[in-house]
């Protein structure tokens, strides 16, 4: 006797299942089909294609009427199940029919997950679930502005399907990278930049606070920095959650889905559930290809056959024309894992193996995902790759072959492009050494070949030196670090010219050969950047070294020592009261006056370090900064209030110079010295700026130094008054911070670049001075201000996390 | 092994670390990438510097006083100086971080 089969939902999975059934067996069972969205059985995977016009919902219908006629299936669509009684074996409709069954499959899906924010009801906030809300961003054009929550695989998909329609859309997500679940930092990086060339805006590491309406309608997306984000509609694309709600009223076993076992059977044995409402083993699915399989083992238990589902390895690719990922398997990072990392920054190509055991446990590429399928199936059959591992990342056309850098650029033929940016093939360059050209200057003055973004350099050379032979070494550059070919200047240059605003940007577009730099490298990109990005780049304290992230001196025994500012040297007797007083609450072994007139307060422990910025905040003293690549000190004589040779107000200029300058970084240290005569009591003359006040006015002299080397300052210019004495130092300072090394002094710098080049700049072209000044106050909003205030207020994080020593007393 | 909760993962910044006080001494913990830690000895075997200050890159971290790196998964120290740090079984469950209790135990010290 036919038994009587009741479906609780049209979904993909339970599609599926419907279709072996009707293949395998079709008179087994008489089916009924609820579904609680008013149609059948479509593609939902293909609706990104639909919202963004690349296809019609016609063509994503999977099973259409006709379909469920043939199949004899009596379909009740737009009818939801009130209730199952697992005794009785029915299950009561929304409209009071109650129905028996012999089997019942549970295929309720998923409910999109909704942030509790206040405001999640207002009229247009709406889920990526279903055709109504594909409809609902379909009916949005050029006059609308759209938030996308969730920087996931759904999120990015709606935002570019609606950006095609000219929408404009900014994604909004939480975490510090998009997609930070399937990708890692580098490849979230690239697509992040593919998507900000579609024209839509995105904000990583951004936290949603408040959904702003009027009159009942969505207005804005609050963010907890203040930022307020217009829109129209609001789409939350951040997760899904199995539709459980059902079976838990049944009364089935439900964890965060509906427990079944292999044969996808619920703890009722005639009751199973496929697809996104499921948990198998502690997982859950949402993935198309788990649901296929769960589909069929479930078929072949409701025939009494024998099958078992298995979890398999997965693999991604994201909907979204243009650009092109993958993601498989484990790409966390860990113990006995290795890494093989390659970037071609001109293609904008990232791949990334992870190796554990000498098998592939996981891949991420972006850019060129053409052999995807034969690394998935490296990862899926566990391949033994010991012996392709040098030349895996390269793909399976690579398998077998010898691969020397050189051989490989002798075998290039005459017309393949070396340089991209000028395109200038090998052919021209070997001309261009035929002609006479020796060296890589002489073939980059002749061909502009590496001339400008420059990751062409090392090919470059090795044209050279497979036409040149043994005549030609490639030189050993001074590269910045063992993690690059590029020099600083190369890295200072690439960093302005490619726009490069993110540590991200630098380690892909100038192929860098480490996840992410050393201690040699990183604290000068994190300097580059802040320094030529400085509302665009954050600060990154991981960048820096202990001092400048601690904000205070680490000493040899792991103290710190504390310097207040003191304007000018010019301190109060409350000031000095307030030193006194923390020195002796926290029990400072040490206090010292320094050479740039300050107090210092040595050996104070790190936990101490908030709690005593904190007391001398309150007697209104600021971090002096003494510990940083920045601007230090600026020491002053008394000048002409008090001395009898002072001819100008030498501590007043000090002080405005330290007001204006303070909070600044710099490649290097940074001092300075304002005299009041020549006699020069303040010793400005070895200082990174020196000025000496005379009777006409300032002479502002640069360049100076005492530590390693001692030199004296040279004169850059020589100004009537106050103000003309503060640009130009300002404007020397911020040439300092565009142009040097890091960790090259100003003298240093200097003598690179000659002071002939600062004065022009500087002095002579008085257009450029005043954009210097304004580029540097620009900075400045970002930088002038006492980290202390800011630090005091996180005193927790200069504790210990936790002390075991206490627990373990036992 | 004993493992016991000593804090949130987020409580360690990326490329950075934390320090726990235990009956061996300090144990800086170290956070190389969104989800991969380590835990480690503080203190370096040159001049005693603080490890949990230093710079965190790839799997690495470098002394904040001589430039000394360690690698944080074998505790060796990398390129021309000679020396090893003690390292310490971590676990991430739950986005909690979990140190075994044993191993830096007044026992395990003895």
């Amino acid at each position: 006797m036919t038994q009587k089969l009741i479906v609780i939902g049209a979904g993909m999975a339970t599609g599926r299942m419907l279709e072996t059934l009707g293949e395998e067996a079709p008179d087994a069972f008489d089916i009924t089909l609820f579904n609680g969205e008013p149609r059948g059985n479509y593609n939902r995977i293909m609706l990104s294609p639909v919202l963004a016009g690349d296809k019609t919902y016609q063509e994503i219908v999977t099973h259409d009427d006709d379909w469920y006629a043939d199949q004899g299936i009596t379909c009740r669509f737009g009818e939801r199940i009130a209730s199952i009684d697992t005794c009785a074996k029915t299950v009561t409709a929304e409209n009071g029919d109650v129905l028996s069954y012999d089997k019942l499959v549970l295929g309720t899906g998923s409910n999109p997950f909704m942030i509790p924010l206040p405001g999640r009801d207002l009229d247009g906030v709406i889920a990526y679930r279903d055709l109504e809300d594909t409809e609902r961003m379909m009916g949005l054009g050029a006059d609308n502005k759209v938030v996308v929550i969730g920087g996931g695989l759904l999120g990015l998909e709606a935002a570019a399907g609606m950006a095609a329609r000219g929408v404009d859309v900014t994604v909004v997500h939480i975490m510090g990278h998009l997609m930070e679940r399937q990708l890692d930092e580098a490849a979230g990086y690239l697509l992040r930049r593919a998507l900000i060339e579609k024209g839509i805006t995105v904000k990583c590491g951004a936290n949603s606070k408040e959904i702003l309406g009027e009159n009942g309608k969505v207005k804005a997306l609050l963010l907890d920095d203040g930022t307020q984000l217009p829109c129209d509609l609001l789409v939350m694309a951040v997760g899904i959650r199995p539709n459980v709600a059902l079976a838990q009223s049944a009364g089935l076993a439900v964890g965060r889905g509906i427990h079944v076992d292999d044969q996808m059977v619920t703890c009722d044995e005639n009751i199973l559930a496929v697809g996104e409402c499921v948990e198998h083993n502690g997982a859950l699915f949402g993935l198309v290809a788990p649901l296929y399989d769960q589909a069929k083992v479930a078929a072949q238990t409701l025939l009494g056959k024998p099958a078992a589902f298995v979890q398999k390895e997965l693999s991604t690719k994201l909907k979204v024309t243009g650009c092109d990922l993958f993601s498989a398997g484990d790409f966390a990072e860990g113990e006995d894992r290795e890494d093989i990392v390659f970037r071609d920054p001109a293609r904008g190509v990232y791949k990334r193996l992870v190796i554990e055991n000498n098998a592939l446990i996981g891949a991420v590429f972006y850019g060129d995902t053409a052999d995807s399928n034969w690394f998935f199936g490296l990862i899926r059959d566990k391949t033994d790759i010991t012996d392709m591992r040098d030349t895996l990342i390269f793909g399976p056309n690579a398998q077998g072959a010898t691969v020397d850098p050189l051989q490989a650029v002798a075998a290039l033929p005459a017309d393949a492009e070396i340089c991209g940016c000028n395109g200038i093939c090998k052919g021209q360059i070997v001309d261009a050494i035929a002609e006479g050209a020796t060296t890589l200057g002489d073939v980059r003055a002749v061909t502009k070949a590496s001339g400008s973004c420059g990751t062409c350099t090392g090919l470059v050379e090795q044209v050279l030196a497979v036409t040149l032979g043994d005549d030609f070494k490639i030189p050993a550059a001074a590269s910045i670090c063992g993690c690059s070919d590029l020099t600083h200047e190369d890295v200072r240059r690439l960093i302005k010219s490619q726009e490069l605003k993110s540590q991200d940007a630098v380690w892909q577009e100038l192929g860098w050969k480490t996840p992410n730099g050393c201690h040699v490298c990183r604290p000068a990109i994190n300097y580059y950047l802040l320094a030529d990005w400085p509302i665009e780049y954050q600060d990154d304290p991981q960048s820096r070294f202990v001092n400048e992230r601690n904000h205070a001196n680490i000493q040899k025994d792991g103290t710190y020592s504390v310097v207040p500012r003191m304007w000018g040297g010019i301190t109060t007797a409350n000031e000095l009261r307030a030193i006194a007083d923390a020195a002796d609450k926290y029990n400072v072994p040490t206090v010292k006056v320094t050479g740039g007139q300050r107090i210092d307060l040595l050996g104070v422990r790190k936990e101490d370090l908030p709690a005593m910025w904190y007391d001398l905040n309150q007697a209104g003293m600021v971090s002096g900064h003494a510990y940083s690549k920045g601007l230090r000190t600026v020491k002053t004589c008394v000048g002409k209030d008090h001395c009898r040779f002072g001819t100008q107000d030498s501590t007043g200029l000090g002080i405005k110079l330290e007001k204006k300058l303070w909070g600044s970084w710099t490649p290097h240290k940074f001092k300075l010295g304002v005299s009041g005569c020549p006699r020069n009591c303040a010793e400005a003359t070895c200082k990174d700026v020196g000025i000496i006040c005379v009777d006409s006015g300032y002479e502002v002299s640069v360049a100076g130094a005492a530590g390693m080397d001692l030199r004296e300052t040279e004169l850059l210019a020589k100004v009537a008054t106050e103000d003309e004495a503060i640009a130009v130092t300002t404007a020397y300072m911020q040439l300092y911070r565009e142009h040097a090394k890091y960790l090259d002094r100003g003298y240093k710098w200097v003598a690179k670049v000659g002071l002939d080049w600062v004065k022009e700049q500087v002095v002579d072209d008085l257009d450029n001075r005043t954009a210097l000044v304004e580029r540097f106050e620009l900075s400045q909003s970002i930088y002038r201000k006492d980290p202390w205030a800011e630090h005091a207020a996180q005193a927790e994080k200069y504790q210990p996390l936790a002390d075991l020593t206490l627990e373990a007393a036992q | 092994m004993s493992w016991i909760d000593v804090g949130h993962i987020d409580d360690i910044p990326v490329r950075g670390a934390r320090l726990v006080k235990t009956p061996v001494g300090c144990v800086a913990l170290f956070r190389t990438s969104a989800t991969d830690v380590f835990a480690a000895s503080d203190k370096c075997p040159h001049k005693g510097g603080p490890l949990s200050e230093g710079i965190v890159h790839g799997k690495s971290v470098t002394c904040p006083l001589h430039n000394w790196v360690f690698s944080l998964e074998t505790g060796q120290a990398q390129g021309a100086d000679d020396g090893q740090i003690p390292t310490y079984p971590l676990r991430v469950e739950n986005d909690r971080l979990m140190l075994d209790a044993e191993a830096v135990s007044a026992r395990a010290a003895a």
